[in-house]
């Protein structure tokens, strides 16, 4: 693991998160949308909460996106729970939100889960099998990939 | 019955995101490094690449179908029910799937971790 890929296991996590966290502070100011009237959405487009929190999240997909090219799934999502931990201190500390005991001892459970993950390897080796490694399925379409450049 | 449709719909959505989740890992994996590739080939060729890729549109079709379950059951369930059960339920889910499905090595420690996250995850609703 590299200092890059690990910029981008915390883009995952803070992009998410805040994007989540621009979207309902934006949607705080649209209101309820009922499905009889979907058309409240397009109205929310041009709320500059809603704008910057999908800005994130196109972000948040392109870093998960990466992390899955060279990582586990089993490794990227408990890595990248800490956004979770990131929504909860945001809820206390700007939007002055009540965190209870109860959320304190989930915040601890989540990131001891992360320590416990990010200290081992990234990418399982795969079964000796090539046949069943994904990435030795592909490998003309990518040969001729790398041919191109 | 609305406590039935609300459970219905939050196995849906853990479902069809751990679905998405497992196709969009491989469809990524088959694609290949992306920092290595946006070096040798550009990140344009890297976004076609990633766009084109068949399992890549499945699993966003398989997320949009989580989203909308997410939708149907937020209007029949309550939310502090809802988002800490589909999240915690989803990550036990890609760990299981995970394992069947990609092959991946699921040793104790993550295990634990997932175990960690997801009771966490569940807390976070009191």
């Amino acid at each position: 693991m590299t200092f890059r890929k690990y910029l981008v296991l915390v883009g995952v996590a803070v992009f998410g998160s805040v994007g989540d966290s621009l979207l309902s502070r934006g949607m705080k100011d649209i209101g309820t949308i009922s499905l009889t009237h979907l058309q409240s959405l397009v109205v929310a487009l041009a709320n500059g909460w809603v704008l910057g929190g999908i800005v994130l999240l196109i972000g948040f997909f392109a870093a998960y996106m990466t992390a899955l090219s060279w990582a586990d799934l089993t490794y990227v999502l408990p890595a990248t729970s800490i956004g979770y931990v990131i929504i909860a201190l945001i809820a206390k500390f700007v939007l002055h939100e009540q965190v209870t005991t109860a959320r304190w001892i989930g915040i601890l459970l989540i990131t001891s889960g992360v320590g416990f993950v990010a200290g081992g390897p990234a990418l399982t080796p795969l079964p000796d099998d090539s046949a069943s490694d994904p990435r030795k399925e592909h490998e003309p379409e990518l040969a001729s990939l790398r041919g191109h450049s | 019955m609305k406590h039935a449709y609300t459970w219905a719909a939050i196995l849906l959505m853990v479902t069809a995101s751990v679905t998405g989740d497992v196709l969009l890992s491989k469809a990524m994996k088959q694609v290949g490094d992306v920092g290595d590739l946006w070096k040798s080939h550009g990140i344009f060729r890297v976004i076609g690449s990633v766009l084109r890729h068949p399992l890549f549109a499945l699993g966003i079709a398989a997320m949009a179908i989580a989203f909308f379950a997410l939708l149907f059951g937020l209007s029949w369930g309550d939310v502090s029910l809802i988002a800490p059960a589909s999240a915690s339920l989803t990550f036990v889910g890609n760990m299981i799937a995970a394992k069947l499905f990609l092959q991946e090595r699921v040793d104790r420690r993550r295990c634990i971790a997932v175990g960690f996250v997801a009771c966490g995850v569940v807390l976070l609703a009191f």
